[in-house]
């Protein structure tokens, strides 16, 4: 768990992570396929750093964060977290790790419970997992609330008294309670406004530097990525197809998945924007349930080659903590395949 | 862009306002603007910020009650749409001003094909025939990119994926070729590489058919590389409007400012840390009688407090709504 190179400890360590959903059909409700959310993803997650997951809607980046939680039964791959495998742990040893594992959700108005106090929300996991007294869970409570920047006033009140963003701190707060070293962030600022999203971003880093966090940043927003995390892993069709640190996959990045989705961003100024070359590609994303042969992207891929649509690519470094799945970057194919980005 | 054309659509000091069990809410205070043929105006604002509300009060789609038209004109072609009788309206509605909204799955109708959605409008306000609306409606699907386009007329709204949904909402505003086009969020819920194709097809049918539009969106990125003109909304008021570049190079109202800084970029310089504008948007219980951003506003001073700031003209085709002058930093000579 020690990574020799870079001197870092990583706190998750995910191999060959599948996650398949069965298709029933039929009368007899019989087993015609899967949906494979997430088909084989491995990655690693240092201490105290922030891994973006990104990807467009249903390429399972959202699957893969509940399945590395285990709120999943996951098909096949293993899951370790400081060094314990929670793949195959049953539900009780699971609950009994819960308290360093957390989850931040993307609806702040679904997740939160509309009949219960703020006070209760981020109160429960300490009466499910704690014996603190009454005092001291009450003390805990406001100590929460102060570091997420809500008015201990606001205790006895209800959610929908909050606005959108002040939900989110709940949400925060209430994943903080027991202390966790890991958490999962799911599309934590997908539902606010601009302006309301740089107030949580800010605070989910100012908590990561007070309290040593592990983020899984999970976000369809590429702008956002860039600036909260260390590392990004970028995901297509229930597969990463690139992981490499935030600076290389801005600057560089190697897949065309990659390339086409950094260049789609729409970028806020308008002389940038008029000179852009745009890569467009075509068609839809196909169905996780009937996935092509070969890459995965080898339907809308803009430089797909004979190769693409037979063979699965492997996801290998290519260089030292850059990771790809690619034809392109395959050794016999690195003089004739590769052209200049 | 041409520069002196007339307004196809001109709006003047138009308010609307919402009566709810808790009071009234006052969505959208003395909004003026005009939209010149051909142009493609974009319409930013947060959520509440007034400007769907605006352009659904324009053409008479808000139900009433709650909402409530108190004031304004609005010109379109010789009339004023919203002294306009409801038969007058749905016969402008859908021919002459076409729509196009944010979720492409809720404003199709399921359980008709998408050829018929695509047909009834040509039939009841162009007076088509079956077989003339039929062969118009595939050079529809045609003419928005969707592959196979006969066949597809037959199929139903899911059957198609997010992206050809809105496609087909593209198609079905441009059918009787309106003179303004308004889009509502239109890319918000698609993905980042869906919404480059419907971005490049839009640019694409402007130069084909030239009608003006008004893009309203959240997105500051969006609107940098499609507008030629923007205004910006806050609490329920235009507080700028200029040309694209002139708005983006030389923002003056605090809250434009504000914007511009918090939204991180994916390319270029990266902050260290995000910028933020503190506190909520304003809630719009009253006529506002004081400048709406000031309690979020870093430069706020005592005057903002007092009254609510006019749109002055800050430089070439340039108007903001604010007391304070980022040249000189202090209070501007108004």
């Amino acid at each position: 768990m020690f990574d020799e190179r870079i001197g870092k400890k990583a706190l998750v360590e995910v191999r060959d992570l599948k996650m398949h959903f069965p298709i029933y059909a039929g009368v007899l409700r019989r087993h015609v396929g899967d949906v494979k959310a997430v088909d084989g993803v491995s990655f690693d997650i240092y201490e105290g750093e922030t891994l973006g997951l990104v990807g467009e809607s249903g390429c399972g980046k959202s699957t893969c964060g509940r399945a590395v939680l285990r709120l999943y039964d996951i098909t096949s791959g293993s899951i370790r977290i400081e060094g314990q495998d929670i793949s195959t742990l049953g539900q009780d040893s699971l609950r009994t790790r819960r308290p360093a594992m957390q989850m931040v959700f993307q609806d702040p108005q679904a997740s939160l419970n509309p009949r219960m106090t703020v006070a209760s929300i981020i109160g429960e996991p300490l009466d499910e997992h704690t014996k603190l007294s009454r005092a001291e869970r009450e003390a805990r409570i406001y100590e929460l609330m102060d570091q997420v920047g809500l008015n201990r006033d606001f205790a006895n009140r209800y959610p929908h008294e909050f606005s959108g963003g002040q939900r989110q701190r709940i949400g925060i707060a209430r994943a903080l309670a027991l202390n966790p070293k890991f958490i999962v962030c799911d599309e934590p600022i997908a539902a606010l406004d601009v302006s309301i999203q740089a107030q949580v971003v800010n605070l989910l880093e100012d908590l990561q530097d007070r309290l040593g966090l592990t983020y899984l940043f999970i976000s369809h927003d590429l702008s956002m990525v860039r600036h909260i995390a260390d590392r990004v892993a970028v995901m297509y069709l229930g597969k990463i197809v690139e992981l490499a640190s935030r600076d290389w996959l801005y600057g560089d990045p190697k897949h065309p998945y990659t390339q086409a989705l950094l260049s789609a961003v729409p970028e806020p100024d308008p002389s940038l924007e008029a000179a852009t070359e745009r890569i467009i590609l075509t068609g839809d994303v196909p169905s996780p349930s009937n996935p092509p042969e070969g890459c995965n992207f080898c339907t809308r891929c803009p430089r797909v080659m004979d190769i693409c649509r037979r063979v699965d690519p492997q996801f290998r470094e290519v260089e030292p903590g850059r990771h790809v799945a690619c034809h392109l970057y395959d050794r016999h194919q690195t003089s004739a395949g590769r052209t200049a980005p | 862009m041409p520069d002196g054309a007339l307004p196809v659509l001109d709006v003047q000091d138009l308010k609307t306002v919402f009566r709810t069990r808790q009071g009234e809410v006052h969505a959208v205070n003395s909004v003026s603007f005009d939209l010149k043929a051909g142009e493609l105006l974009g319409v930013v604002g947060e959520s509440g910020s007034g400007k769907s509300v605006t352009m659904m009060s324009l053409i008479g789609l808000l139900p009433s009650p709650p909402a409530e038209v108190r004031n304004g004109r609005v010109i379109f072609g010789n009339q004023d749409l919203l002294k306009a009788d409801d038969d007058a309206l749905r016969q402008i509605r859908g021919a002459r001003i076409g729509f196009v909204f944010q979720d492409p799955m809720t404003s199709l109708n399921p359980v008709f094909t998408v050829g018929f959605q695509l047909m009834e409008p040509l039939r009841k306000h162009m007076g088509m025939s079956r077989s003339g609306a039929r062969r118009r409606a595939q050079e529809l699907l045609e003419l928005v990119g969707i592959p196979d386009a006969r066949r597809r007329l037959g199929d139903y709204p899911h059957q198609f994926s997010g992206g050809m949904r809105q496609r087909v909402m593209i198609a079905i505003a441009l059918a009787c070729d309106p003179q303004v086009l308004i889009a509502d969020e239109p890319t918000t819920a698609l993905d980042v590489t869906i919404q480059a194709q419907i971005l490049e097809l839009v640019k694409e049918l402007r130069q084909k058919l030239g009608m003006a539009i008004v893009w309203i969106t959240h997105d500051l990125g969006v609107i940098a590389g499609i507008a030629d003109r923007v205004i910006v909304m806050y609490g329920g008021q235009i507080v700028e409007h200029a040309p694209v570049r002139e708005l983006f190079g030389n923002p003056q109202h605090p809250y434009t400012r504000a914007l511009l800084q918090t939204i991180p970029k994916v390319h270029g310089e990266r902050d260290a840390r995000l910028r933020v504008i503190e506190g909520q948007p304003p809630i719009l219980g009253a006529p506002p009688d004081a400048c709406p951003f000031r309690a979020r506003c870093t430069h706020r001073m005592p005057r903002c407090d007092r009254e609510n700031p006019a749109r002055v003209v800050v430089g070439p085709k340039h108007d903001a709504a604010c007391f304070w002058d980022p040249a000189t930093g202090g209070e501007r000579d108004v």
